[in-house]
């Protein structure tokens, strides 16, 4: 699948970068298959996918830390596969612990600067503006161990970006932090990579991640690019039955079809492209989609109702013993309860259906 | 409350230590400046410094420990870092950790008879060449402090690699990967990161492998029957020597030397763990 790039949506200095069907074999493992893509100069790409899917060896490739048995990997218009990591200028940013423990902040960032011939007054300089662009200027003297995981994982960004790379690789850079965290930094690392304007590729497993840093996603399973992306789209307009299901919460209601439209809970939906288009179909449909209406002799029964704070989840057991998870306001939910009765139905939004 | 059930918890611990390391010290100190008598004197203590015999094995006792560490932080280090590349879970590695607890313990007479009995004047293989090969291989080296190095290493390798292996394994490959990232090559990486990072736990080894050989004794005793070359054997002969009697306090004056190199050589090892404590998690 080859996906080409719309117009850069940060407006930097960054380099285009381009896949060329790319694979990777492990033994009998086929971790990429013909894996295309191409990122615009100052875009972040997140890569989303489940475990092995092929997202961080697609990372490793462009980072020169992984070879590729075929394809080519195109930076700035040169061919950079056969290029050694240590030649490629590109700042990489990785789960946790890749910190020179023997070395501080202040030493650690200005470490690709002393490869360089940096001389040591602007070589500490630079690591000291850098370590200020991600909030820790202050802890420019403490060593990782020092140091909180999210502090240590500014320090490895501002390591990666102090180079000035011409691509930017995030592995997961965030997995290993606790929530709150993992929201600030998230925020933190979109706001500087608009600033920066540098081309990124960000691997995640975490789709709210992915979905909230992302200029577009791709989402990856078994070594293939399923479906790129912006958010929204691959949200509402998912490609594939993977893509549908992988990304967000979805409900797999019986229907039936007979063209470009699905009958579904007594509503009649259009389907997306893709979608399985003749006979008894599962139509897979967001919770935020489904509608409840509490309703004396309603054909749902619910089941459970969650509180997440403005929004609120409810589980409802349709007739047939279908559970369905409905999402709507916190406002909406009043009258829910578990053993409440509600009519069931769904907003006519396009969905994706696969055969039963 | 729990302060004292700490310390009572303790209590063992210092009784060992006191049992076995204060007391024996304390004994060896005095022992080393008085008399047989029980009276205060220097002699003991200045015949260590004034002996060329005393101070000739001393000096060889430092050569041999410091050659025979050497030797062994290099093949086993070189040996660790073999296992660490190697599959984390796999047999052989597995099976070499397994046989270095065995050999890094087998010291002692056992150690010297296997050699003995396998390269000595009439050992297997010694034999078995004459016969085969009608060659007669001079292996009096074997006897000599040449032979005890030789010795001494074959359990200093599996030691090294034991007390090494830790570090080698706690090394992370993103540390690498961070460093060509940012544009290091192989040296840029050990110069600048796995050197230092590993310098420490490897100079400790070092340190501890000579303080190993320093203080053997039994392998020497077993090996060499002729005079008393090196500081253990010679301490051992004035302890025991059935020809000039009440000897046992210039034996303890020179197990204090000892002691006092086995601390300078410990003050080395905490001055190189203090300087990585800065950065060591």
């Amino acid at each position: 699948m080859s996906v080409a790039s719309p117009s850069p949506a940060a407006t930097g200095h960054g380099v285009a970068v381009a896949f060329e069907d790319m694979h990777r074999w492990y033994g009998s493992v086929h971790a990429l298959r013909g894996l295309s893509l191409e990122i615009a100069p100052g875009e972040l790409i997140a890569l989303l996918g489940p475990s092995g899917c092929g997202k961080t060896t697609a990372l490793r490739a462009l980072g020169g830390l992984d070879e590729v048995d075929q394809g080519r990997i195109l930076v700035g218009g040169k061919d950079m596969t056969r290029v050694p990591a240590n030649k490629r200028n590109m700042g990489i940013v990785f789960q946790a612990y890749s910190l020179f423990p023997n070395m501080t902040a202040r030493d650690n960032v200005a470490y690709g600067l002393r490869l360089r011939g940096v001389d040591g007054a602007k070589r500490k300089k630079k690591a000291e503006e850098t370590l200020e662009l991600v909030g820790l200027g202050a802890q420019a003297s403490r060593y990782p161990h020092q140091m909180s995981g999210g502090q240590q994982q500014r320090v490895a960004l501002a390591r990666a970006l102090a180079i000035e790379p011409s691509v930017l690789l995030l592995d997961e850079p965030l997995s290993a932090l606790d929530a709150k965290v993992r929201r600030q930094l998230r925020e933190e690392i979109r706001r500087i990579q608009i600033m920066v304007g540098i081309t990124t590729l960000f691997v995640t497993h975490d789709q709210e991640e992915a979905l909230a840093m992302g200029d577009r996603v791709g989402v990856m399973s078994a070594g293939r690019l399923e479906q790129i992306a912006a958010p929204a789209e691959l949200y509402d307009r998912p490609a594939t039955k993977f893509v549908a299901e992988f990304v967000g919460l979805t409900n797999r209601i019986p229907g039936r079809t007979d063209g470009s439209d699905v009958e579904v809970l007594g509503t009649r939906v259009p389907l997306l492209p893709g979608a399985t288009d003749r006979g008894a179909v599962q139509v897979l449909v967001r919770p935020e989609n489904v509608r409840l209406a509490a309703a004396d002799g309603g054909t749902g029964r619910v089941l459970a109702v969650s509180f997440l704070g403005s929004l609120c989840r409810a589980q409802v057991a349709l007739p047939d013993e279908t559970i369905v998870v409905a999402q709507m306001s916190a406002t909406e939910s009043a009258g829910l309860y578990p053993g409440a009765t509600v009519n069931v139905s769904v907003v006519p939004a396009p969905v994706f259906a696969v055969a039963e | 409350m729990a302060r004292a059930g700490n310390y009572l918890a303790l209590v063992p611990f210092h009784g060992y230590v006191g049992l076995f390391l204060i007391l024996p010290t304390l004994i060896v100190a005095v022992g080393a400046f008085t008399t047989a008598g029980g009276s205060l004197t220097l002699d003991n203590v200045s015949s260590v410094f004034t002996s060329s015999v005393f101070l000739d094995a001393f000096v060889k006792s430092i050569q041999l420990a410091v050659i025979t560490a050497i030797a062994g932080a290099i093949f086993g280090g070189l040996l660790a870092w073999a296992v660490a590349r190697g599959n984390p879970n796999g047999l052989l590695r597995q099976f070499v950790i397994a046989a270095s607890g065995v050999l890094a313990q087998f010291g002692g007479v056992m150690l010297a008879f296997a050699f003995l009995a396998t390269f000595g004047f009439s050992g297997l293989v010694t034999v078995f060449i004459k016969n085969q090969l009608g060659v007669v291989l001079d292996m009096s080296w074997l006897y000599t402090l040449t032979g005890l190095a030789v010795v001494y290493t074959y359990f200093q390798i599996p030691l090294m690699l034991i007390v090494f292996l830790p570090s080698l394994d706690g090394m992370r490959q993103e540390w690498y990967d961070a460093s060509a990232s940012l544009g290091g090559g192989s040296w840029a990486f050990w110069r600048y990161v796995g050197g230092p990072i590993l310098a420490p736990s490897f100079l400790g080894a070092v340190l501890l492998l000579f303080t190993n050989a320093f203080s053997a004794y039994a392998t020497a005793a077993a090996l060499i029957s002729q005079g008393c070359p090196i500081i253990t054997l010679e301490i051992g002969c004035q302890m025991q020597s059935e020809i000039v009697l009440g000897q046992e306090n210039v034996g303890k004056a020179l197990a204090l030397g000892m002691i006092v190199i086995v601390s300078a050589v410990m003050a080395v090892y905490a001055l190189i763990q203090r300087r990585a404590s800065r950065w060591a998690q």
